[in-house]
């Protein structure tokens, strides 16, 4: 669906991307996984056809954003980070525009947006004025809005940044669905456990760069152990590396904790105490892809 | 969701500048009522107070102005600043929530719709106001029995290009802002200056010889005396040549400005 070799886009001396490779195959949810300022929202808006590359190849359902734009987004949905939600109309009524974009009849579209709007959980709303609803609903409005024109490809950037718990969960699972419809999805996010519920692939990202790429089980079987023991030492000094060496096989000293990558975290936990070191508290955890960011960055993906 | 659907016609057969004015008629009809007064009520208000209250009294002091009655005088001027007022109007804050608030272009170059689209169906939108209100004015200067020649429809056409002319450099303008503070000083030291010393009052012969040249430099003077030639059938053709060309190429140069400055906005 969309291929990228080498690609790069640069705002004068600034390289926001830089040289990167990917593939996004039809049918797949596929992630960004990076920090702000990673470059992934120029690398959707260049998947969009909105926003030119400097260097390199793209291809996107097979054609050149550079001279196929109009064409291609007519068979793409995008879901920006922010909102382009005409305030003063109604859910319905944007979503009317929206398809008088493309064209559609008029029929077509409302028939559509009927079954967008029970989809995003709109349908009491549809004849409100889009202003005074919640961040969550508006995210679902654009989501729906994307859909109208049926594309085959669905690129969101950070789809949940900003909501509160509910409103993610709600929308995972409406993407989740579909993803089981077969549409094929591009996700950014900075969120670990957005990428692990719904990327089937993903490319971690860090300053233009792809740092690394594979399923998120993958990932974190290749950068990291299985498990994470947790500890903090509150109002006396951490333990120095020496004391700490070989209870698993890599140690993480960040600001506020010390994080130890074993396979056993509980082994670890009994060594810990073994050899007479108390931490204030601990805690057992599964690797996530946070810690796969940490080791191949050696910074935390939310600052 | 059950099934998707596998193919679609790409792109439709509307041409892509009319889907985009085709928005913005939808959005004016849903919403219309607020601008209601702004756009319209004023340039009566002004035609009311200043062509009867001050034209009694410089009927009664001074007699006719350029051998028409002061109301007669100063309506086509006001129909030509009105024009001015709501292209300028529409092509200032409007654009700027497109591009920066509301982000209403992003939306639609998201889809088949480019630059080229949004900047033509804003000029559309902004030729079919100004029939609207044009046509409008004219009505009711014919009822204050101010039209005076057969060649007054065409002053729509003259109040058109007045209108596009500022729309156009106007718009351009307002693609490269990032607040309004520029809209404030284009108001005040650049639209009520016009509005005040482009003949729309009285005469140019009226103000100090140096000023004259400062007059025809801008476009609101090349309209008031195209729509005033046209309304009261007094036509000079090399004056009314210069004014159409005048105000086609300052169209033109708003149009290409418009293009170029949207699509370094937008396109990043």
């Amino acid at each position: 669906m969309v291929t990228a070799r080498r690609l790069t886009k640069a705002f004068g001396d600034l390289v926001a991307v830089d040289h990167i490779d990917f593939d996004i195959v039809r049918g797949e949810s596929f992630g960004f996984l990076g920090p702000n300022g990673a470059g992934k929202t120029s690398t959707m808006r260049m998947i969009a056809c909105m926003s030119p590359r400097t260097s390199g190849t793209l291809t996107v359902l097979g054609r050149d954003p550079e001279t196929d734009g109009p064409a291609i987004r007519a068979r793409i949905g995008l879901v920006p980070q922010e909102d382009s939600l005409d305030l003063q109309l109604t859910v319905l009524d944007n979503l009317m525009i929206y398809g008088r974009y493309f064209d559609l009849p008029k029929k077509v579209i409302r028939e559509r947006a009927e079954r967008l709007l029970a989809f995003a959980e709109l349908t009491e709303r549809a004849r409100d004025t889009v202003e005074p609803l919640s961040g969550g609903m508006k995210r679902r409005l654009t989501i729906a809005r994307a859909l109208v024109s049926e594309p085959d490809l669905l690129i969101l950037d950070e789809p949940t940044t900003g909501l509160d718990p509910q409103a993610r969960h709600l929308l995972w699972d409406r993407l989740y669905r579909l993803k089981l419809a077969g549409v094929t999805l591009v996700i950014t996010t900075h969120y670990m456990d957005e990428a692990e519920q719904l990327c089937d692939r993903l490319v971690v990202m860090d300053k233009g760069r792809i740092a690394a790429s594979g399923s998120p089980a993958a990932l974190i079987e290749r950068y990291s152990t299985r498990e994470v023991l947790e500890l903090r030492f509150v109002g006396h000094e951490p333990p120095g590396h020496d004391s700490l060496a070989g209870l698993g096989e890599r140690i993480e000293v960040l600001p506020d904790r010390v994080l130890v990558y074993a396979d056993d975290a509980e082994r670890a936990l009994g060594e810990l105490e073994g050899r007479g070191i108390r931490p204030a508290n601990w805690l057992v955890r599964r690797s996530s892809l946070e810690d796969v960011f940490l080791s191949l960055t050696g910074r935390t993906l939310v600052d | 969701m059950e099934t998707w659907g596998a193919q679609h016609a790409a792109g439709g057969r509307l041409p892509p500048s009319l889907r985009v004015l085709r928005y913005h008629l939808f959005s004016y009809l849903r919403t219309w009522r607020s601008s209601l007064t702004t756009s319209f009520l004023a340039p009566v208000l002004y035609l009311a107070a200043m062509g009867v209250g001050l034209g009694s009294l410089i009927n009664h002091h001074v007699g006719t102005v350029d051998h028409v009655r002061y109301l007669s005088f100063v309506a086509p001027g006001l129909l030509a600043a009105s024009a001015m007022q709501v292209a300028a109007s529409d092509s200032m804050y409007p654009v700027m929530a497109a591009i920066k608030w509301i982000r209403t272009y992003y939306a639609m170059l998201a889809t088949p719709l480019a630059v080229k689209d949004v900047v033509l169906g804003h000029f559309g939108w902004v030729t079919v106001r100004l029939v609207i209100t044009s046509v409008a004015y004219l009505g009711i200067m014919a009822a204050f029995g101010t039209v005076h020649s057969a060649l007054a429809p065409l002053a729509l056409v003259a109040a058109i290009l007045v209108g596009l002319s500022f729309a156009g450099v106007i718009s351009a303008f307002a693609a490269t802002q990032e607040n309004d503070q520029g809209f404030a000083t284009i108001s005040r030291l650049g639209l009520i200056p016009l509005f005040l010393l482009s003949a729309t009052f009285f005469p140019l012969r009226q103000l100090p010889g140096w000023l004259h040249p400062l007059a025809y430099a801008t476009p609101l003077f090349h309209g008031v005396d195209l729509c005033r030639m046209l309304v009261l059938g007094q036509l000079d053709w090399v004056s009314a040549g210069w004014d159409l060309a005048y105000l086609v190429g300052l169209c033109a140069l708003g149009l290409v400005l418009s293009r170029r400055l949207f699509t370094r906005r937008l396109v990043v």
